[in-house]
């Protein structure tokens, strides 16, 4: 069963999605069963994933259909992996069992469809996270591409346009990564990453292998959306819908990071990265400039969900950065990154939805009065919002402690200073949310009475979000301070075991 | 330091305490049953203080961890003399304050009273948090639990007044803690690789003088509670929060979690001996004096009493750093103590200053012509309060303000003793006018027409208290004086 594990967790959703198809035709209400219980399948094997390989310290591999690397297609379950493997399955899970209403609501009749490309995109996902082989990682990323597409494509009246922007794009940006591939393969004549790590050190000086090098890691940046290319992602994500939202905007960058922290430390190694190329520095540069222009486009949104994704930008260049330090306490910061913004994005963008369940808008303005009708909800937001400014003791703090300290390690000051002003330009940008929230609208008199004792302003009537949307919310949003608490051992037992020995 | 520790959960219980509270006072059916939560966790929170003084007063000290987050760092507590004198304070006073905030809220019929003691709650849980604080990620932590709790305080009136106020106080406040006091906490953890505060501090030769400088300029306006100018003008705008407020957090509470926070920086991270081998504590105590100056003088010119009651704050809050940038025992041992005989001196003003409201609506001092004859138990309080805060006998301020100029002299800084002495003038000069103004006019130049009443008995008992309080320090200063002396003597010996 154990030794099975591997391949359970991505063919489970993979089947399913197709079975979540096939439902949609026969009996709407089974697609919805089946898809939680294939997300929860994959998810308790991931996280017995986990817990093996932090228990054994030995890397699990599978092999599909039993052929042997660098034939066959392997599957590696090594630290790293397992813990994003855990994060997508979580996030995939938990947004998935809030979303019922929403979905039901917002396609009717088409449940089947959307459930089963939510699936198969999590699958995709989960693919690309656990796959040893460089090309089959293409296969899922277009498998993850393309149902993310039309999931985004399902969203409001302009998503189709916003859709079609990302297709290019994206398909630009897989593009590029596929023509690494073949670069790499026309240099080594394997596509299998161990295989590959193992041969490429002979080849340091080859200009096929640069080539190779940069053309792959452009694609990423592209699919990552690090500034100057990001331009697809606020239309994409802005105009999908909630539930879509909620699983896309968490996952996508998070996992496409993932893939480029693991071809720079384990396909071209860290040697070649940061002491052959010299990668470091220029690369550092770029996420500075993304950090300020995410952090500064988020300001001039009045729509909140558009504000949500310029903060996304900007936290890509948090784990961009990080990781090209080149040193420990950054490469930590920009893992544990992966995991707490993951998190951190998946609660704004539930709150997202819960507003928009409410109000039935996405401008910052019909936020008013919340804190008095929907408290609950609210102080599940202002926790969001404290961990993306970096209160302690959220989990976004956490992440900006690794950060910072890796930073000032480097010597790159200049990147501890912008990620100083995204948590500053953060604070505004929930501030100004909360206060709209609290103040407004603006009471006549302010001596009412108080006989009631009960909660909130006078004369509040508190209508929550519905249950089934309010307690995995409420979930998410104490998971910010439990990650922020046991983040300390998150990358003491899981994530430096991630990172090179040679790395200090 | 061959200090004796004790192993208890007590600190991490008081500390906790005020948080277990809430959901009851938010849950309660009627406002008596919620306010009495309050004064339960209030009273389990200062006995539970009050139960370890007598270790610490024999020189030991209590710790706990709570968690471990990294490996050699951790949400941890070690109550020592120092963080023990300002809790005693800030607890002690918390009851009084929830008195006074039964007769100040219900005698004006405030909205949202149960987010207001809420908050409260957890305002204190952090103020203990951060006294109780064994290391600077600890006292971080709680320093910003306290900057957020005490928001949804300021802005109590959710009018646009209290927008712009609360505005401000994030921008002064969580622009210093995230802007300067993060990255100074970070850089000092890169190069020392410790945050717990030990007795000489942790910098020395880790760190150039230039560098030292840096962090702990960093540190003094990061923290900005301690309203150190140009961080001082989100106290003024705080003012428009409700006078409880003002006087327990504004005058007691989050304005001395900043002189804390500064002192016990400076003291356990960067150590004095770095601060006096790099001459930083010559900087240190000149930009305080000057706060000291100039704060006075704007006090004169305010006519609302609680903005003058505000800049007086923000003037005495400097001579704690001034005193304990003196580095010389009396000094530093005066800094600390003026943390408990300002608080009790102050608060008292505030709570005057809110009874007045409370009772005729006013709040400028041109309007309380002849008011002492109408209020003569809140006036007599005043005049008791300004006193103190002045630093005259038969008061606790004269105690803290002997020890600080027995600290200039020692340290030959004559010029900062005349800043002390010529501030002190200014104090009398901005109080005394509003007590002779009070009771000494004559029938026709009084503004009062009517006969008003004193304010509700709950709000003038507080003020009694404190005021008797401030008296009673000044014949027996034994509990906080020798916590301030056993403070200074584990940070110079040793």
């Amino acid at each position: 069963m154990v030794n099975t594990l591997p391949a359970l967790v991505i063919i489970v959703p993979l089947l399913a999605a197709l079975v979540v198809a096939a439902a949609g035709f026969i009996n709407k209400r089974a697609c919805f069963p089946i898809a939680v219980g294939a997300l929860s399948v994959s998810f308790l094997g991931a996280a017995a994933l986990l817990v093996r390989v932090v228990n054994t310290g030995v890397a699990i591999e599978y092999r599909f259909a039993g052929w042997a690397a660098p034939m066959g297609i392997v599957y590696v379950i090594d630290h790293l992996s397992a813990l994003v493997l855990v994060v997508i399955t979580a996030v995939a899970l938990v947004n998935l069992v809030s979303s019922k209403q929403t979905i039901d609501r917002e396609f009717k009749d088409k449940e089947g469809a959307f459930l089963s490309l939510y699936v198969l995109f999590t699958a995709g996902l989960i693919g690309m996270t656990a796959t040893g082989d460089a090309f089959n990682l293409y296969v899922l990323l277009e498998i993850a591409s393309l149902s993310g597409y039309a999931l985004i494509g399902l969203g409001k009246t302009r998503a189709p346009l916003a859709t079609l922007n990302y297709l290019f794009l994206g398909t630009i940006g897989a593009t590029f990564y596929l023509l690494g591939v073949g670069y790499l393969y026309i240099a080594t004549g394997s596509l299998n990453m161990a295989d590959l790590a193992a041969i490429l050190p002979g080849m340091q000086n080859s200009g096929i292998v640069l080539f190779a090098f940069i053309i792959m890691l452009s694609g990423l940046f592209v699919k990552m959306a690090l500034f100057p290319v990001h331009g697809w992602l606020p239309g994409a994500y802005s105009q999908s819908s909630s539930a879509a939202a909620g699983l896309i905007a968490p996952l996508t960058t998070k996992v496409t990071v993932y893939i480029m922290v693991r071809i720079c430390l384990n396909l071209f190694s860290v040697d070649y990265t940061f002491h052959h190329l010299n990668a470091g520095d220029i690369l550092v540069w770029v996420a500075i400039a993304t950090i300020v222009f995410g952090s500064l486009s988020a300001l001039a949104q009045t729509d909140y969900k558009k504000m949500l994704t310029y903060i996304i930008i900007a936290e890509v260049g948090y784990m961009v950065g990080g990781f090209f330090l080149g040193n420990r306490m950054g490469m930590s910061g920009a893992i544990l990154h992966i995991v707490n913004d993951a998190v951190m994005t998946l609660c704004l963008f539930m709150a997202a939805g819960i507003f928009l369940w409410k109000t039935g808008t996405e401008e910052r303005g019909d936020l008013k009065g919340l804190f008095g009708s929907m408290p609950f909800t609210m102080a599940g937001f202002v926790l969001a919002g404290l961990s993306i400014i970096g209160v302690p003791p959220t989990c976004g703090f956490f992440s900006k402690w690794y950060l910072v300290s890796g930073g000032i390690a480097a010597g790159q000051y200049a990147f501890v200073a912008a990620l100083i002003f995204s948590s500053l330009i953060n604070a505004v940008l929930f501030f100004r949310l909360f206060e709209i929230s609290y103040f407004e609208p603006f009471a006549d008199h302010h001596h009412g009475s108080d006989k009631s004792a009960g909660h909130g302003g006078a004369g509040a009537v508190i209508r929550e979000a519905p249950m089934a949307m309010l307690v995995p919310f409420l979930f998410v949003s104490i998971m910010l301070l439990v990650l922020g608490i046991y983040s300390g051992r998150i990358v003491t037992n899981i994530i430096h075991f991630a990172i090179p020995a040679g790395v200090i | 330091m061959t200090m004796e520790t004790v192993l208890s959960v007590k600190p991490f219980l008081a500390v906790l305490v005020s948080l277990v509270v809430i959901p009851f006072i938010v849950v309660s059916r009627t406002q008596n049953m919620r306010e009495s939560w309050t004064f339960i966790a209030g009273t389990i929170k200062f006995l539970l203080v009050l139960s370890m003084l007598p270790l610490v007063l024999k020189g030991k000290s209590v710790v706990y961890t709570v968690v471990q987050i990294f490996p050699d760092l951790g949400i941890a507590f070690r109550v020592d003399a120092f963080g023990m004198l300002f809790a005693l304070v800030a607890s002690s006073l918390w009851i009084v304050t929830s008195i006074y905030s039964l007769g100040y809220m219900r005698g004006l019929d405030e909205h949202s009273q149960t987010r207001y003691y809420s908050f409260f709650a957890v305002a204190l849980s952090a103020t203990i948090g951060v006294a109780f604080s064994a290391n600077l990620l600890t006292l971080y932590l709680f320093y910003e639990m306290l900057s957020l709790a005490t928001y949804p305080l300021v802005t109590h009136h959710q009018d646009r007044s209290a927008r712009t106020s609360g505005r401000k106080y994030l921008f002064y406040i969580l622009g210093g803690s995230i802007g300067l006091a993060l990255p100074a906490m970070l850089i000092t953890y890169h190069f020392t690789g410790t945050l717990d505060f030990a007795a000489h501090g942790v910098m020395a030769g880790h760190v150039n003088s230039g560098l030292a400088l840096v962090l702990s300029l960093m540190f003094l306006f990061g923290f900005a509670k301690v309203g150190i100018m140009p961080m001082h003008s989100w106290l003024p705008a705080a003012m428009v929060a409700p006078t409880p407020v003002s006087a327990l957090l504004h005058a007691v509470a989050v304005v001395k979690v900043g002189a804390f926070s500064v002192v016990r920086v400076f003291t356990g991270i960067v150590g004095v001996d770095t601060l006096a081998t790099f001459h930083i504590n010559e900087i240190i105590c000149t930009i305080a004096a000057i706060t000291v100056v100039v704060a006075s003088l704007i006090a004169l010119s305010q006519d609302e009493l609680k903005r003058r009651l505000a800049f007086s704050t923000i003037g005495q809050l400097s001579y704690i750093i001034l005193g304990v940038g003196l580095l010389s025992a009396s000094g530093m041992t005066g800094g600390m103590l003026h943390i408990a005989m300002h608080a009790f001196g102050k608060i008292t003003l505030f709570f005057c200053a809110g009874a007045i409201f409370c009772a005729t609506g006013i709040k400028n001092i041109s309007q309380m012509k002849g008011i002492g004859r109408q209020m003569p138990i809140t006036m007599t309080a005043f005049l008791i309060g300004s006193l103190s805060v002045v630093g005259l006998p038969p008061c606790g301020g004269f105690i803290s303000k002997w020890y600080l100029v027995v600290g200039t002299i020692e340290s030959g800084q004559m010029l900062l003793l005349l800043v002390l002495l010529g501030s002190s003038f200014l104090n009398a000069a901005y109080f005394f006018p509003v007590f002779y103004n009070a009771f000494f006019l004559s029938e026709p130049e009084m503004t009062f027409e009517n006969r008003v009443e004193e304010a509700p008995i709950w709000c003038v008992v507080p003020l009694t208290i404190t005021a008797g309080i401030s008296m009673v320090l000044f014949f027996y200063p034994q509990p906080f004086l020798n916590l301030a002396k056993l403070a200074v003597q584990s940070i110079n010996g040793g």
